[in-house]
C-alpha cells in the first residue's frame, strides 16, 4: 500500500538522519574522522541494556547513563588515540576504524548475539494515520529526529561553540590564532558526536534487537548520507537521508530485504562519480581537482 | 653539562659501503646477512615443519603478499581500507572458472590475477581523481557491497559458496609455490620501488602537483600501481581458493582488509620488507593464540592502533636503524 | 631575437573563485623568442593567470591558444607536454631527496623520453649535468646534498633546472628572484640569457622590478585581475596608473 510505504519511508529517513547527524558533526563539520561511530552506537545500546537488565536501573536512568558513558568513550577515544594523530586524516580513519571493528568483534566474541538483547519501547501503543497503524516508538523517533536536527542547526550556526566546531575544520591555523583551543573543540566534537550516536541508538534500537551487524550498517549509512548530502552541510545531510531513506524503504518493500544495504553503497559510488563534493557540499575544491 | 643523543653509523656499515665491501668477507657478510636470512630461511623452513605449521606458513606468506600489495598502494598515495576487495575478486574469479568451466587451477590462477587486477583497477578508476580519503572510503565500501550482492542474488553459490574445487595436488607444491612467489614479489617490487619508476610513484604521494608539472599523467601511474597491487591481491585470493578448495562470502572478510594494514604499520610502512616482517609477526602470533578465534581481528586492531600512535616508524625501521647505527650520549 | 610568430594567445580569460574574480578579461599575445614580464601588486592575479595558462586551474571563460592550437581546458600534464614548463612561486622540491634525485621526476617525463629518443641510460648523470648548468658546482658536491639542507638560492636554481630538463619552448618563471640576494640574482641572469639565445620564449613574473626591467622585452601589468598596462619597460615606468597600483613600492 502506497501510504504505508510513504509513512514508513518517512520514518526510515528520519532514522537515517538521526544516525548521520552525529557523524556529520564530527567528520563533516569539525573535520575529525571518527570511524568508530558504528561501534559507539552499538556500545550505547549494550550499555543501556546492561544498566536496565543486569543492574536493574530504571529505564530513564539507564538511558542517561549510557548516553553519558558513550560520550565519555568518545572523549577517551580522542585523548588516547586521535590526539596524537590529529591532522593526518588517513591515520585517523585507519585508527578509529580499527578500534571500531575491534570493539564490534569483541561484542560478537563475548556472545552478545540473540533475541534477548533488545531494549523495550518507550510507550507501547500505536496510533493510526489514515488506515495505517504506526507504533508510538516510530512517532517518537520522528519527533526526536526533527528536534535534534533543529537543535543542531541552531548550535552550529548560531552558538559560539558551534561556530568553533566549523572553524577548526576550515582552517585550523586561523582558528588557533583566533584563540580557539583546537584540541578542546575537537575533543568536544567527538564526544558530542558520540552522544548523538548514543541518542540515536536509544531511540532506534527498541525497534528491533541489538545486533553487531547493525553497527557496520550504521557506519555505512552514516557515511552514505554524509557523502551524498555533502560533508558539513546539515541541510544536505537531511536531504540525503530522505533520498536514501526512501530508496531503502522502497527497496525493502517492493524488492527483497537483502538488497536494502546495497542502496547506500551504490549511492556512495554514484555520487563520487557524478558530484564528489555531495549534493549540497561545501568543499567545492574536490571538483576543481585536476 | 647538557647531553644529547647522537646517532652514528656503525663502523662496519661505513666500511661496507660501495666497492669497499669487497675488501673483506666480514663486510660482505654484513651486507648479505639481512637478505640471506629470509631467503634461505623461507626456502628451508617447509622441510622442518609439520603439516599444520606448513599451513600456517602458507597463511603467513599470503598475508605478507597482501601487506606488500597494500604498501605499494600506500607508497603511491592510495590508502586502501579494503584489500579484501582484491583478494575476494581474485578468489571468486578463479573459483568460478574452476567450478563452471573446469579450468585447471594453474591456469585459473593466472587468469584470476590478470582479470582480477583489471576489474579492480576499472572499479577504482573514477575515484583516483578525488582526494585520498575518498579512495579509502570506496575501498572500504565495495567489499561490503559485493558481499551483500552475493547474499541477495545468490550467484556463484550465494551464501554457501562454491566447494569441491580442484587443488594443486600436493601440499609441497602449495607451500613452495607461495614461498617462491613471496620472495620474488618482495625482492622484485622492492627493486621497482627503489628504481626511478618507484621514485615517481612516491613523488606522486609526496607532491603530486610537482609530478603533474613534469608533464606526467599521474592518473596513469596511479592506475598502474593499482593494477600491480590488484594483481598481487588477486593472486593470493586465487591461490587460497585452490588450497582450501572453496570460495565463498568469507573471502571479503575484514581480516583480509585489516591485517595487511596492521602488518605494514607494525612492521614499517613505506617499506615492503617491513610489511612482510609485520605479517611474519602478527600471523603466527594470532595462530599461537588460537583459542581466541574471532578475537583475531581485535588483536590486529589493537596492534594497529598502538603502533600507529606510538611507533609510527614500525619495527622494521627500528631494527634496521639499530643494525646500521648506534646511539650514544654526547656532551654538548 | 628573430620572432618566428605568435607562440601564445590569450583571449578574454576569466576566472572566478566563488565570489572572487581573480582574473578578469585578460588578453595578450606572446611572440616566439620574447622575454615577457608580468608584474603587479600582490593578489593581482599573476599566479592565477599562469595556473590558467598551464592548465592547473580551469578558466571560467576565455580562450588560450598555443601555436594556434586551442588548449583551453586542457589538463595540466598535456599542456606541459606541448613544451611549456613552469616553476612555482613557493619552491616545491622533494625535501628528503638529494638535489640530483629531485631531477628524476622531470627527466621521467614522456616529453623528455620522446625528444631524447627512447631509453635513457643514466638519468643521474644527466641530472648532474643539468644542475651544473644552473650553477651547482660539480666539485663542491652540492648536487648530492639533501634538498632540505639547501639554501634558498640553490633551491631556486633547482626549480629552474627542473623546468629546463623538460626541454621546453616556453618557460614560465614565477617569482624566480624572490628571496635571492642581488649577487644571486646577478648570477642567475646569465642562465636566463643563455636560454634566450637557445631560442626559448620566457615569461617572468616578478616583484623585483629593477632587475626584471633590465632583461625583458615587454611588460604586462596586472591589478585586481585586470590588465592595466602593456608596453616597453620604459613606457611602464612612466605610466601613472601603474605607479598608483604600486603605491609604496619602489620602481
Amino acid at each position: 500500500m502506497l501510504l504505508t510505504s510513504i509513512i514508513y519511508g518517512f520514518v526510515n529517513s528520519i532514522i537515517l538522519s538521526l544516525i548521520a547527524l552525529g557523524f556529520n558533526l564530527t567528520f563533516g563539520i569539525s573535520g575529525v574522522a571518527n570511524f568508530a561511530y558504528g561501534a559507539l552506537y552499538i556500545l550505547a545500546g549494550f550499555l543501556c541494556w546492561i544498566f536496565f537488565n543486569t543492574i536493574g536501573l530504571p529505564y530513564v536512568l539507564a538511558i542517561l547513563f549510557s548516553v553519558f558513558l558513550t560520550a565519555i568513550s568518545g572523549l577517551l577515544l580522542y585523548h588516547l588515540v586521535l590526539l596524537r594523530i590529529r591532522g593526518m586524516v588517513l591515520a585517523e580513519v585507519i585508527a578509529t576504524f580499527a578500534i571500531g571493528i575491534s570493539v564490534l568483534e569483541l561484542f560478537k566474541y563475548f556472545g552478545f548475539i540473540g533475541f534477548e538483547y533488545s531494549l523495550p519501547v518507550f510507550i507501547d501503543k500505536s496510533i493510526d494515520i489514515g488506515n495505517v497503524t504506526i507504533d508510538m516508538q516510530r512517532v517518537l523517533i520522528v519527533i526526536s529526529g526533527l528536534i535534534l536536527a533543529i537543535l543542531l542547526w541552531i548550535f552550529t550556526h548560531h552558538t559560539r561553540l558551534g561556530l568553533r566546531f566549523r572553524g577548526i575544520a576550515q582552517n585550523e591555523r586561523t582558528a588557533l590564532s583566533l584563540g580557539i583551543n583546537s584540541d578542546l573543540v575537537a575533543s568536544l566534537s567527538v564526544s558530542l558526536g558520540a552522544a548523538l550516536a548514543a541518542i540515536a541508538a536509544i531511540v532506534i534500537l527498541p525497534l528491533g534487537t541489538i545486533t553487531v551487524e547493525s553497527g557496520y550498517d550504521v557506519l555505512i549509512n552514516a557515511l552514505a548520507v554524509c557523502i551524498v548530502g555533502g560533508l558539513g552541510s546539515t541541510g544536505g545531510v537531511i536531504f540525503a537521508s530522505f533520498l536514501i531513506g526512501y530508496a531503502e524503504s522502497f527497496t525493502a518493500y517492493y524488492l527483497e530485504s537483502h538488497w536494502v544495504m546495497v542502496v547506500p553503497l551504490v549511492a556512495i559510488l554514484s555520487i563520487l562519480v557524478i558530484k564528489p563534493s555531495g549534493l549540497f557540499g561545501v568543499h567545492k575544491e574536490l571538483e576543481e581537482r585536476i | 653539562m647538557a647531553k644529547r643523543k647522537e646517532r652514528i653509523d656503525r663502523g662496519i656499515k661505513v666500511r661496507s659501503e660501495d666497492i669497499f665491501a669487497l675488501l673483506s668477507w666480514k663486510e660482505m657478510l654484513y651486507l648479505a646477512f639481512p637478505r640471506l636470512i629470509p631467503i634461505v630461511g623461507l626456502l628451508i623452513a617447509p622441510l622442518f615443519l609439520n603439516i599444520y605449521w606448513q599451513r600456517v606458513l602458507i597463511s603467513v606468506c599470503v598475508f605478507s603478499l597482501l601487506a606488500i600489495s597494500w604498501d605499494i598502494l600506500a607508497q603511491s598515495g592510495m590508502i586502501s581500507l579494503g584489500q579484501s576487495l582484491f583478494f575476494g575478486i581474485g578468489a571468486y574469479i578463479s573459483g568460478v572458472l574452476n567450478h563452471y568451466f573446469h579450468i585447471s587451477p594453474y591456469i585459473t590462477i593466472c587468469l584470476a590475477t590478470l582479470l582480477g587486477a583489471l576489474l579492480c583497477t576499472l572499479l577504482l578508476l573514477p575515484v583516483l581523481r578525488l582526494r585520498g580519503i575518498y579512495f579509502s572510503m570506496v575501498t572500504l565500501v565495495i567489499p561490503l557491497m559485493l558481499v551483500r550482492i552475493i547474499e541477495a542474488t545468490k550467484i556463484f553459490g550465494g551464501t554457501e559458496g562454491l566447494s569441491g574445487l580442484d587443488s594443486f595436488g600436493s601440499p609441497w607444491i602449495e607451500v613452495y609455490m607461495i614461498v617462491v612467489i613471496l620472495l620474488i614479489c618482495l625482492f622484485g617490487f622492492r627493486r621497482m620501488m627503489d628504481s626511478d619508476y618507484g621514485l615517481v610513484l612516491r613523488a606522486i604521494n609526496d607532491d603530486d602537483r610537482s609530478v603533474i608539472n613534469a608533464g606526467i599523467n599521474i592518473y596513469l601511474f596511479k592506475s598502474q600501481a593499482l593494477f600491480i597491487s590488484g594483481a598481487i591481491g588477486a593472486f593470493t585470493g586465487a591461490f587460497v581458493t585452490h588450497v582450501y578448495m572453496f570460495v565463498g562470502m568469507p573471502v571479503f572478510a575484514l581480516d583480509y582488509s585489516i591485517l595487511p594494514i596492521a602488518a605494514a604499520v607494525v612492521g614499517g610502512p613505506g617499506n615492503l620488507a617491513g610489511a612482510t616482517f609485520g605479517a611474519f609477526i602478527l600471523v603466527p602470533l594470532s595462530e599461537l593464540l588460537r583459542g581466541i578465534g574471532g578475537l583475531r581481528i581485535v588483536l590486529y586492531g589493537i596492534f594497529l592502533v598502538v603502533f600507529i600512535v606510538a611507533l609510527p616508524e614500525g619495527i622494521f625501521h627500528f631494527i634496521k636503524r639499530k643494525y646500521f647505527q648506534f646511539e650514544r650520549w654526547v656532551e654538548v | 631575437m628573430v620572432s618566428k610568430g605568435t607562440l601564445l594567445e590569450v583571449v578574454d580569460l576569466c576566472k572566478s573563485f566563488g565570489g572572487i574574480q581573480a582574473v578578469n578579461l585578460i588578453s595578450f599575445t606572446l611572440q616566439e623568442g620574447e622575454l615577457l614580464g608580468i608584474i603587479g601588486p600582490n593578489g593581482s592575479g599573476k599566479t592565477t593567470l599562469i595556473n590558467l595558462i598551464t592548465g592547473f586551474v580551469k578558466p571560467t571563460s576565455g580562450k588560450i591558444a598555443y601555436r594556434g592550437m586551442n588548449i583551453t581546458g586542457w589538463p595540466a600534464y598535456r599542456i606541459i607536454r606541448l613544451g611549456i614548463a613552469r616553476t612555482f612561486q613557493m619552491v616545491r622540491p622533494f625535501y628528503h631527496l638529494p638535489a640530483y634525485k629531485n631531477m628524476i621526476v622531470p627527466l621521467y617525463s614522456p616529453r623528455v623520453k620522446r625528444l631524447k629518443g627512447g631509453r635513457y641510460g643514466d638519468r643521474d648523470a644527466i641530472a648532474l649535468d643539468l644542475l651544473e648548468e644552473v650553477g651547482f658546482e660539480r666539485d663542491s658536491f652540492v648536487a648530492y646534498k639533501v634538498a632540505s639542507a639547501l639554501p634558498q638560492g640553490y633551491l631556486k636554481r633547482l626549480e629552474l633546472a627542473k623546468a629546463i630538463a623538460l626541454e621546453p619552448d616556453l618557460i614560465i618563471l614565477d617569482e624566480l628572484f624572490s628571496g635571492l640576494s642581488l649577487a644571486e640574482v646577478a648570477s642567475i641572469v646569465p642562465i636566463i640569457e643563455k636560454l634566450r639565445q637557445q631560442g626559448k620564449t620566457i615569461i617572468m613574473i616578478e616583484h623585483r622590478l629593477k632587475e626584471l626591467f633590465r632583461i625583458v622585452d615587454r611588460v604586462i601589468v596586472l591589478n585586481f585581475g585586470m590588465k592595466i598596462a602593456e608596453g616597453l619597460p620604459s613606457e611602464i615606468m612612466d605610466n601613472e596608473e601603474v605607479k598608483r597600483a604600486y603605491l609604496g613600492t619602489e620602481v
